[in-house]
């Protein structure tokens, strides 16, 4: 009930979010200077063409008239036609967007899981080599951009060792499983074909952590710092001195109250994981919005532009109501904090 | 004369720090006999919960190290323990309370998950059932005489007040049964007026469990009221041992006498004196007594050796030249 109210409530406020970014990129996308009408029909169109074709898009109508003519549309999912591709907007996200959603999750899951185990490993082994070599190397981590890694993942794994695949999702030859979620790794599953699911694993690996690692790093490091810290309060030497065994300690008192800092950054660092995708996606060939997103904005393709955002507006909402779910869950001072208030 | 429950003998703790040594406790000595209600005095930081957590061998180590000394509980070397014997001193032997209860309960977990888990844990020979340990746990948050315990095991910690977590933390250490409870400073960070309900409780606990209590604290006052007898510490050891009664008549040790006239008094006219100088550098504490650089009566030999306990008639001990002999 409590989790209705809360999910309800945070509903109601994501409506109100998702309205503003998109009057925000509703606007940027239309002040930016280049006349959108010449640009979809070339520069060798009559003006007439031009005229024609702007009106069709109600480009010559007010801001405001143009802004109720998309909300109009997007309210029943229409997102209008992208000047790029000649088609639906929603057609080419439904098209490019699973991939991206694939290679994010992958590297979010890596991201979350390595950066929680390092940061408990090294906290565990505080002040040896162990943890000296995991603090520098997340320390690298954190600084490298998500794209260094890659074209060094590239030219070590791809093509000095030749190990792993370089681009795209599949290699050819190897049939692609009937799409039902377009997460390839999951339909080959789903289809019970392993030789595509190990064939889409291998591709997913260098682009999946070339993407991770910088948020990985700083999970591992904040996870460290938290439990380092919290070793050092007061209910730890109570519960020591209460014969509770050090294993109950650690892996129930003292990890659940640790990954709460953890926890709350995993939302940021999965939003800037999105945005870096753009760059890995280029290096890796991969099929997924980012190409879709530059072209659109170097074309001044309005309606793709707009949708691309709000997509990503969508998910960087739901990733942070998850977030908040999971560390209310963790830590009842904020949850009765909540409750207190209303 | 009953047996000594505890003794820690010429105990000496140093913590490692970046640039040396923090010698913090210098040749402690310590007895608890059964029964017995000590209290422990000093300054702020003098040592006083390190002490404390070294008998339940809770210290941080590193960065602390205990390079001499012994700790026996019932003639048991708690410093050479091996993981089984010093788990039965931690559960059923002694039990400590904190200074500050908000800091000692964990703030994502309930009342109940804590409280059992010290129920559980304390009895290492045989294993409880859930609705036993429930069933103390209740039993133990009615002794504390805290409302409705049922509902304060589903609680977390921030639902409840000061006086209440600390009534929680009471309840805990005497959950146990353990036989020595050490209570350092329990009502230092609580309003001053539940402070006096908070020691109440805890006094008619203690004569009800016939448990034997160290209590450390800052408050002569409190010491009067509470205790049997009586141990002063200054930077790191003792330096005078007393029956209350005898050592507030008659304190021997000039830290003790310029303790005691330290202390405001309600009739008095103005500010009490002070103690001049200040707390030595644990880094590099003087040598000899330690006490030496502040005392009015310093003598030679103060600055040359560590005075041991002069014994000065019935258990009434000083570790000072002055009564050398």
């Amino acid at each position: 009930m409590r989790l209705l109210i809360f999910l309800a409530r945070r509903l109601g406020y994501s409506i109100f979010v998702l309205l503003g970014l998109s009057i925000l990129v509703f606007l940027i996308a239309r002040v930016m200077p280049g006349d959108p009408a010449r640009m979809a029909m070339g520069p060798r169109a009559p003006e007439w063409v031009v005229e024609r074709f702007r009106t069709e898009m109600h480009l010559d109508k007010p801001l405001y008239v143009q802004y109720y003519y998309w909300l109009r549309d997007a309210l029943q999912g229409k997102f209008g036609l992208s000047i790029y591709t000649r088609r639906d907007v929603s057609q080419d996200i439904g098209e490019f967007f699973p991939a991206t959603m694939e290679l994010a999750l992958f590297a979010g899951i890596i991201m979350g899981v390595f950066g929680i185990v390092l940061g408990v490993v090294s906290a565990r082994y505080a002040n040896s080599w162990i943890d000296n070599s995991v603090r520098v190397i997340t320390y690298m981590g954190v600084v490298t951009p998500a794209y260094v890694f890659a074209i060094l993942f590239l030219l070590l794994f791809g093509y000095v060792l030749n190990l792993l695949p370089t681009t795209g999702r599949l290699s050819p030859g190897v049939p692609a499983p009937p799409t039902r979620t377009g997460l390839v790794t999951l339909d080959s599953l789903l289809a019970g074909n392993f030789t595509a699911f190990f064939d889409a694993l291998k591709h997913l690996i260098m682009p999946g952590i070339a993407l991770a690692l910088g948020g990985l790093s700083q999970e591992a490091r904040i996870t460290r710092a938290s439990i380092t810290e919290n070793l050092q309060r007061d209910f730890i030497a109570l519960e020591r001195s209460q014969a509770i065994p050090e294993r109950v300690i650690m892996s129930k008192y003292l990890l659940k109250l640790s990954l709460i800092p953890t926890v709350s950054i995993l939302g940021l660092d999965f939003a800037s994981l999105l945005g870096n995708a753009f760059l890995v996606e280029m290096i890796f060939n991969w099929p997924g919005m980012s190409r879709y997103g530059i072209h659109a904005m170097l074309t001044k393709d309005l309606n793709a532009i707009v949708a691309v955002i709000m997509i990503f507006g969508v998910i960087f909402i739901t990733v942070n109501i998850i977030v908040d779910l999971v560390v209310s869950w963790l830590d009842p001072r904020i949850r009765l904090g909540a409750e207190r208030a209303k | 004369m009953a047996e000594a429950l505890l003794e820690i003998r010429e105990l000496h703790i140093g913590f490692e720090v970046y640039g040396g040594t923090l010698k913090v406790l210098n040749g402690v000595d310590l007895m608890v006999r059964e029964g017995e209600k000590v209290g422990l005095v000093g300054e702020t930081g003098c040592g006083k919960t390190t002490t404390a957590k070294s008998t339940l061998r809770i210290l941080p180590m590193p960065p602390a190290r205990i390079s001499r000394g012994e700790i026996l509980f019932r003639g048991a070397d708690i410093l050479k323990m091996g993981p089984k014997e010093i788990r039965r001193v931690q559960g059923q032997g002694i039990s400590m309370i904190f200074q500050d209860p908000t800091a000692a309960l964990n703030p994502v977990f309930t009342i109940g998950e804590q409280l059992m888990d010290a129920i559980r844990y304390s009895n290492s020979q045989e294993a409880l059932g859930r609705r036993e340990i429930r069933a103390r746990a209740i039993q133990a948050l009615k002794d504390v005489a805290l409302p409705d315990p049922e509902r304060i095991l589903e609680c977390y910690p921030i639902q409840l007040s000061g006086g209440m977590r600390q009534r929680v933390c009471i309840a805990m250490a005497i959950a146990t049964e353990a036989e020595l409870l050490i209570a350092d400073e329990p009502t230092t960070s609580l309003d001053v007026t539940i402070q006096a309900q908070v020691l109440r409780l805890l006094g008619n606990l203690v004569q009800e469990k016939e448990a034997s209590t160290i209590l450390i604290t800052h408050s002569l006052g409190i010491v009067r009221e509470w205790t049997d007898r009586v141990y002063v510490m200054y930077a790191g050891g003792m330096v005078e041992a007393a029956k209350t009664r005898e050592i507030f008549a008659r304190p021997l040790h000039p830290y003790t006498q310029l303790l005691m006239r330290a202390v405001p008094k309600l009739t008095g006219e103005g500010i009490a004196e002070g103690i001049p100088g200040r707390i030595p550098d644990y880094l590099n504490p003087p040598p000899g007594c330690r006490f030496h650089p502040r005392c009015p009566y310093a003598m030679p030999i103060c600055a040359q050796e560590r005075p041991p306990f002069f014994p000065r008639g019935e258990d009434h001990q000083v570790a000072c030249f002055l009564y050398k002999g």
